[in-house]
């Protein structure tokens, strides 16, 4: 019953938030900034015939609410608006670069919490020694790494010196492959370096946050009970203390989609992946609004669902908030 | 009430037993010095602080020993992208300029956002997190509903819209960083406001008539900003970083360098495929260094000031 009500009260929450989101969204880019006419026309120089047309094809005639209800409808049907760089309805671009940017924050996010995690795990297990304080000022200083400087360091020390991996695109351009599982390979190699530039800068956090967890958990007693029971210590490490000490790795991880989301915009600018943030870096450039609107409000609602995700998960593992 | 072995992170917990009406000293003398202690002591803070005080230096007397001149351009293609010499220290950019004069005018740029987005954002975030732990109710369901979400909202996508639609100028981006930056400071001060509003000192003050204002002045904001302190220092290496992004990304203001805006012009230029690693190896060391010392300070500063991290310790 109580699992219930958590599982309402969450997806409401949920709920509020994306009409907020939608609805900040349309505030800022439709109602804000100055004259939408003179944004889209870029020179002054219109015709008033021209300034009435565009006025009429984007519903500016109407009063603010029903332009905020036409909105609203338009992106029920997954109207986003037409870019103006590309010529193309904003939605097809996003689905034709959405593709590779979750392959890119999949590969990141997985190899981050699994690294984390365990050298997170061996750093509590060795509290105090060697390890254990290389841990926490690597931690550090990954933190203080601009996510986009890291990727021109690699670019230039694996890509450019070594020759070891490609630095531009996701695959080889004008490659003929014999096989499709040679182009995946290259698509690999091309993953290697965004990857790997995501894992390094974000992947402090995480051991920061597993390394604290077991430690407390270490010190419960049950702890005791079990190396009284004459346990193996890496059984009693592995089964019964990080087990019990991954609630936080869970909060950190729909944290880690917030910075990872941000951090693929960067690393797709360096490498030039072929995903979102490569998209928002060229929009920027050439000030396509309508793109840059919807790419937010794409990231948003990513972001908003795996923290959704989150708590459910949360909840499913930990008896006392479904209690709560 | 009393449980021993916690503080109110606020001045000495002798006092609160006894059962003082007065509010637990804030600034007194003990806080500077347990600063300073945790500065000097831990290695971590001294490392934070000696960067800190370089920093600093190099921003400040840096582009008056060596002034940039940004219209300084070589007009042949033997003075773009030169390697370090005994003329250029470190080169020159693809525009043919002094790189060691234009590293130190833009360390001052990047300082200069990081410091004023900060204060925005702790104004604001102390605003809200004080106003939403004192008055509780209504107040604090709305409050913290707004900062939850900023908190889940991604900030640099939004922070990138924002600073496209609103311009590329030096202030704009100040204001938009300070503006999507206040959440964690706001939660942070909340818990620690709710905490005091139950303290003894603010019920008897109450009690006696003090009205809500005059409470808030003067007991529970001087008590909150040894917190807001710490949270401060450790907020500018977040701003420092959004603005180096923002300016890598084309969003900087063109007329102000910052250390982001050297990089965008590295990668724009092609430096990297060049090797021309004397433009951008030394922006982002300078970035990693500045954000280095804030946030290694701050933890100093934060593990000293913060009740929750000092009674773990």
């Amino acid at each position: 019953m109580s699992r219930l009500r958590y599982l309402v009260r969450k997806t409401v929450w949920l709920a509020v938030t994306l009409y907020f989101v939608i609805t900040f969204n349309f505030v800022l880019f439709h109602l804000l900034p100055g004259n939408p006419v003179r944004l889209l026309a870029r020179s002054g120089h219109l015709t008033p015939q021209a300034v009435a047309d565009i006025t009429r094809v984007y519903g500016l005639n109407h009063p603010p609410p029903v332009q905020y209800l036409i909105y609203l409808r338009d992106l029920l049907h997954g109207q986003l608006g037409i870019s103006y760089t590309y010529r193309e309805p904003v939605s097809r671009l996003l689905g034709q670069y959405l593709g590779n940017t979750i392959l890119l924050l999949a590969a990141a996010t997985v190899l981050t919490i699994v690294l984390g995690v365990l050298t997170g795990v061996i750093a509590a297990n060795r509290r105090g020694g060697g390890y254990d304080s290389a841990t926490v000022t690597a931690s550090v200083i990954g933190w203080s790494l601009p996510t986009f400087w890291t990727g021109l360091i690699l670019a230039f020390l694996l890509g450019v010196w070594l020759h070891a991996f490609p630095i531009f695109g996701m695959e080889t351009p004008n490659a003929v492959y014999t096989s499709q599982f040679q182009r995946i390979e290259d698509i690999g190699a091309h993953l290697f370096l965004p990857t790997l530039t995501l894992v390094i800068v974000n992947i402090a956090q995480f051991v920061l946050v597993a390394r604290a967890s077991v430690i407390e958990v270490l010190a419960e007693d049950f702890m005791l009970t079990a190396t009284a029971k004459g346990l193996l210590p890496r059984r009693i490490l592995w089964r019964h203390a990080v087990r019990n000490a991954m609630l936080p790795v869970v909060t950190a991880s729909a944290l880690l989609i917030s910075l990872v989301v941000g951090g693929a915009i960067e690393v797709e600018t360096v490498f030039s992946w072929p995903g979102m943030g490569l998209l928002v870096y060229n929009s920027v450039l050439n000030r396509d609004y309508p793109v840059i609107e919807a790419a937010f409000l794409v990231f948003a609602i990513v972001v908003l669902l795996v923290n959704f995700a989150s708590d459910l998960l949360y909840q499913a593992l930990d008896p006392r908030v479904r209690e709560a | 009430m009393v449980r021993p072995g916690t503080t109110t992170g606020l001045g000495a917990v002798g006092a609160e037993p006894r059962g003082d009406a007065r509010a637990p000293g804030t600034w007194r003398g003990t806080e500077f010095r347990r600063v300073w202690r945790a500065l000097t002591a831990d290695p971590m803070g001294r490392t934070g602080l000696v960067l800190f005080v370089l920093v600093v230096t190099m921003a400040v007397a840096g582009p008056l020993l060596f002034p940039f001149n940004a219209a300084a351009i070589s007009n042949s293609a033997a003075g773009v992208l030169q390697p370090p010499s005994a003329r250029h220290w470190l080169g020159t950019d693809e525009l043919g300029r002094d790189l060691f004069a234009e590293f130190l005018s833009a360390a001052h740029v990047s300082l200069v956002v990081g410091l004023a987005a900060t204060a925005i954002s702790m104004v604001l975030g102390a605003s809200i997190g004080t106003a939403a732990g004192f008055y509780g109710r209504w107040a604090d369901t709305v409050l913290m509903r707004i900062t939850d979400f900023f908190l889940v909202l991604p900030q640099l996508p939004l922070v990138i819209a924002l600073a496209a639609f609103f311009g590329q100028n030096l202030w704009i981006i100040i204001l938009v960083i300070g503006m999507t930056g206040w959440a964690t400071t706001a939660r942070i001060v909340r818990s620690q406001t709710l905490s005091l509003r139950e303290r003894q000192f603010v019920t008897r003050v109450r009690s006696l008539g003090a009205p809500n204002l005059r409470i808030l002045r003067v007991h529970i904001l001087p008590n909150v900003m040894p917190l807001i302190f710490a949270n401060t220092v450790l907020v500018i290496g977040g701003a420092i970083l959004a603005e180096a992004t923002l300016s890598f990304l084309g969003l900087g203001d063109p007329v102000q360098v910052s250390w982001g805006t050297m990089l965008h012009f590295a990668f724009e230029s092609g430096a990297i495929g060049r090797g021309a690693w004397w433009f951008f190896i030394p922006p982002g060391v300078g970035i990693v260094v500045v954000v280095l010392a804030f946030t290694l300070t701050g933890h100093a500063i934060d593990q000293a000031l913060n009740p929750r991290l000092r009674s773990s310790r």
